[in-house]
C-alpha cells in the first residue's frame, strides 16, 4: 500500500488515494482531503462525513447513497449537491473510509 | 510492499468528463426484469453520468401508476428458479401450479429487501432524485390508452420512437 504525505503527515492510501487506516483521519485532515478534490465543507458536508464514519465503524461498511438517505437523514437530492458528480465516492473520500461495496 | 512517496495520491475524479450518456430501454414488466436497468441506471447516476430511462411495452408498468407497486415474478419458463434451501431446480411442471408466483415473488422481493434495495417505486424516486431522466413510449401509451396523469410523476413525458432516438445521439444503449 502507498504512503502519501497529506497536511504534513505520512498517511497509508489505496493505489486510488482513499484512506486505508480509519484511525489516520481527522477533521483537519477532511479539510485537507475536501480541498484536493475542490469540495468546500459545510455544516451539511460534516453531518454527512460523521454519519459516514460512524456507520462504518458500526456496519463494517461504507454507507450507499441510498443508506445515506434511509438512515443517515441526507436526501439524495442533498448528497448530489454536497459532492457533485460522484456522491459516494466523493463523500468516502473525504471522510477517510473505503468506497461503497454495495450496488444500491 | 509499502511503496513511500511525497506527492499526495489524489483519486481521479474526472469532474471534466462530462460527455458520457447511457440510456436504457425497460421493456419487461416483470418483477426481475425490472431490477436489472434500475440497478445499472443508479448506479451510472452516481459516476455523474448523464442517464435516461424510457419505458416501452411490459416495461410501462413499472411506470403506471395502477401497476407499479405489484410487479410480479414468475418461475414458468425459468429454469434458473431454485428452492429456496439447497441447491434444487423447481421442476418446470410445477411452475405454473396455483401459489407459486406469489410465493416466487414475495421471496424474490425478500431477498431484494435483505439488501436494503428498494422496491420499484421508490427506486425511481431515488434515481429521480439522482438526476435520472424518465420517459414514456407513446405508442405503449396509446395501446394501453394510458395518458401522462396515469403514470408515475417523475416520469418527464411520453415521447416517441423518433423523440427517444434524437434524444440519446451519442449516448451508450442498453435493451432489457
Amino acid at each position: 500500500m502507498p504512503v502519501t504525505t497529506i497536511n504534513g503527515r505520512e498517511i497509508h492510501v489505496d493505489d486510488e488515494g482513499f484512506l486505508t487506516e480509519y484511525d489516520e483521519w481527522d477533521e483537519d485532515l477532511a479539510k485537507v482531503l475536501a480541498a484536493n478534490i475542490n469540495v468546500d465543507l459545510t455544516d451539511e458536508h460534516w453531518t454527512a462525513i460523521k454519519f459516514a464514519r460512524e456507520d462504518y465503524k458500526s456496519q463494517g461498511e461504507t454507507p450507499t447513497i441510498r443508506r445515506m438517505a434511509s438512515v443517515g437523514g441526507v436526501d439524495t437530492k442533498k448528497m448530489f449537491q454536497l459532492f457533485p458528480k460522484k456522491p459516494a465516492k466523493k463523500m468516502s473520500y473525504i471522510a477517510g473510509v473505503p468506497k461503497p461495496h454495495g450496488c444500491v | 510492499m509499502t511503496t513511500e512517496t511525497h506527492a499526495p495520491i489524489v483519486p481521479n475524479f474526472d469532474d471534466d468528463e462530462t460527455d458520457r450518456k447511457i440510456a436504457f430501454i425497460c421493456s419487461k414488466g416483470n418483477l426481475d426484469m425490472a431490477y436489472p436497468a434500475l440497478v445499472l441506471a443508479n448506479a451510472a447516476l452516481g459516476e455523474g453520468i448523464e442517464t435516461h430511462l424510457f419505458f416501452t411495452f411490459w416495461g410501462f408498468d413499472m411506470i403506471t401508476k395502477s401497476r407499479m407497486h405489484d410487479l410480479k415474478f414468475s418461475p414458468v419458463g425459468n429454469t434458473a428458479m431454485h428452492m429456496p434451501v439447497g441447491d434444487i431446480r423447481i421442476p418446470q411442471a410445477l411452475a405454473p401450479l396455483p401459489g407459486m408466483q406469489p410465493m416466487a415473488t414475495k421471496m424474490i422481493k425478500d431477498q431484494i429487501a435483505a439488501l436494503g434495495v428498494p422496491e420499484v417505486p421508490e427506486f425511481l424516486d431515488q434515481i429521480v432524485a439522482s438526476g435520472g431522466h424518465l420517459w414514456a413510449c407513446r405508442m405503449s401509451a396509446d395501446m394501453n390508452k394510458l395518458v401522462e396523469e396515469d403514470l408515475y410523476e417523475g416520469v418527464e413525458a411520453i415521447i416517441n420512437a423518433s423523440d427517444f432516438i434524437e434524444m440519446t445521439d451519442g449516448a451508450q444503449l442498453l435493451f432489457i
